[in-house]
């Protein structure tokens, strides 16, 4: 993917515990309101990092502007060693064009908390659409590689349903499903359960819990459930107005948080 | 009287020159209506602007007129000319086709932003999300007001007569001129006519069962009054029937 041969930056594969993900000095604004300020923050490789933060926060847009659904208006963001916006020309740096955003994109995968599954097409479809079209898999590749996943998560026997047939929670696995099918390095889930009826939270927190224990896919996770954040995290981040104010293993963050507005989050969500 | 001689001669290929007429013209209208359809959509505004440029031009112009202007004016300026057949089909299509570019965009618009980002957080490109999410969507949406756009096209079809198009209303009027019996020549012209658009709405219909079908919701029942009244306001509870279950 290296684009200049004699660029300075390091264009590796990342060795394990570098840096996976890289925000510098990223601000994004939606008119006067300043969503991401002046952020600079990294992700290690395979490491399972938590969003937390009162609404408005920022924590989507986070994860929206790596998955690049939305741009920012200054700062730089790395994936994988290669800038996502932009590109490196002659050793200057200047806005990335459409097939180098789709490039390092590939990287990343994404699950909606309103699933977004393809109402279109039925549940195996759902899964193989990309990895035959953007990857270039076979079919038989590709849907030897869904049932695979959709056996991990427990759908076996809905593969020939449409999204429109299946539970909120049956949704969202397939749109789990759909995501690793891309065999994606960085998965970002926003608040990927709290679309779901109460009583199918739990089995999609396993289900994640699960990925987070047997794969090396690097997390990124807004969520509200406070002990899956604590089981599955290594790192929380806790947003305030578009700055990082506190951050840290969740052990300390939950228990001993040092900054007063995390403890009042914290009391007033737990 | 007319007779069964005229009727073989003049109105069975007439009839057949209609249906050829407008089955070029719905070709046609439905390719410029996709194409400017989407282009509307487009994320530069130059090429938006463009697009809509064509559908305002277009709608505001008289069918007829523009007919007449590339059977009679397009000969003058360029110094050849289309067939007569090819005029109005070009009219016609060119016409009907701005009307179902604005049906494309407005179906296009109504796909949900979630779908468009999906595709987006599976690295799909713009042609690849507009032909494997966007438009199989928005499909079913089209197919109510392109039925209505197609039987006004399919009457417009009658147009073309004007510019010495044997159609099936050019064979009436020359009926006319022969016989003087204007009654039955004119009645059976509006019951080919309604025929024609019978025909062409229950085709719709079944297209659009199959197309609700293939985004994955309930294929609608035959409205027939009868059913109607036999199965009560029973709307599909289909969908119901499968939630909750397997989680855990
Ligand atoms: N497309 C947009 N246009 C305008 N403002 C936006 C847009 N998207 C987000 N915002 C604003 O940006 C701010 C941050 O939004 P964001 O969705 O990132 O917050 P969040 O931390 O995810 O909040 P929540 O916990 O409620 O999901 C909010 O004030 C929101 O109103
Ligand atoms: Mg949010």
């Amino acid at each position: 993917m290296s684009t200049t041969p004699d660029s300075t930056t390091d264009k590796n594969p990342p060795v394990d515990g570098s840096q996976l993900i890289r925000f510098d000095n990223v601000t994004k604004r939606f008119g006067d309101n300043v969503v991401l300020d002046d952020l600079c923050f990294d992700v290690s490789s395979g490491k399972h990092v938590t969003l937390i933060g009162p609404s408005g926060s920022g924590k989507t847009t986070i994860l929206r502007l790596l998955m690049t659904l939305v741009e920012p208006d200054s700062g730089t963001v790395k994936v994988s060693g290669d800038y996502l916006f932009h590109e490196e020309r002659n050793g200057k740096l200047e806005p990335a064009g459409e097939s180098h955003i789709r490039e390092v994109r590939k990287n990343i995968g994404m699950v909606f908390q309103q699933f977004n599954l393809f109402p279109n097409m039925k549940v195996i479809r759902n899964i193989t659409e990309a990895p035959v079209h953007v990857l270039g898999l076979s079919k038989e590749e590709a849907e030897s590689r869904a049932r695979e996943l959709l056996e991990l998560v427990g759908l076996t026997e809905h593969i020939d349903k449409y999204p429109s047939q299946l539970s909120g929670g049956q949704q969202q696995r397939v749109a789990i499903a759909r995501a690793l099918a891309m065999r994606p390095q960085i998965l970002l889930l926003d608040e990927v359960t709290s679309a779901l009826d109460p009583e199918l939270v739990a089995g999609v927190l396993d289900l994640l819990r699960d990925i987070a224990r047997t794969t090396d896919i690097t997390m990124l996770c807004v969520t509200h459930e406070m002990n899956f954040a604590r089981d599955i995290s290594d790192d929380v981040l806790m947003f305030d107005a578009g700055k990082i104010i506190e951050s840290g293993p969740p052990e300390k963050i939950f228990s001993e948080p040092e900054h007063e507005r995390t403890q009042q989050f914290l009391n007033a969500i737990l | 009287m007319m007779s069964w001689e005229f009727f073989r001669e003049w109105f069975l290929p007439g009839i057949w020159v209609t249906i050829q007429v407008l089955l070029y013209s719905t070709v046609l209208a439905a390719i410029v209506a996709f194409t400017v359809g989407t282009l509307r959509t487009s994320r530069f505004w130059i090429v938006r602007f463009l697009a809509g440029t064509y559908f305002e031009i277009f709608r505001g112009m008289s069918a007829l007129i523009f007919m007449f202007w590339m059977a009679f004016a397009v000969p003058l300026m360029l110094g050849w000319q289309f067939v007569p057949l090819w005029s109005g089909t070009l009219a016609l299509g060119m016409t009907y086709g701005a009307y179902g570019s604005e049906i494309v965009r407005g179906a296009l618009a109504a796909v949900p932003a979630a779908q468009r980002e999906a595709g987006i957080a599976l690295s799909f490109t713009r042609m690849q999300r507009l032909r494997r999410i966007e438009i199989p969507q928005a499909w079913p949406e089209m197919i109510p007001p392109f039925n209505n756009l197609l039987i006004e096209l399919m009457k417009g079809t009658a147009l073309v007569s004007v510019i010495a198009v044997a159609d099936m209303t050019f064979a009436g009027n020359l009926l006319r001129l022969a016989t003087n019996e204007s009654a039955p020549i004119y009645t059976l012209l509006l019951v080919l006519y309604f025929l024609l658009a019978f025909i062409l709405t229950r085709l719709m219909r079944m297209l659009e069962r199959r197309a609700k079908a293939g985004v994955g919701r309930a294929p609608e029942k035959k409205n027939g009054i009868l059913t109607r009244k036999l199965s009560g306001r029973g709307e599909s509870a289909q969908a119901s029937a499968q939630t909750a279950g397997g989680v855990g």
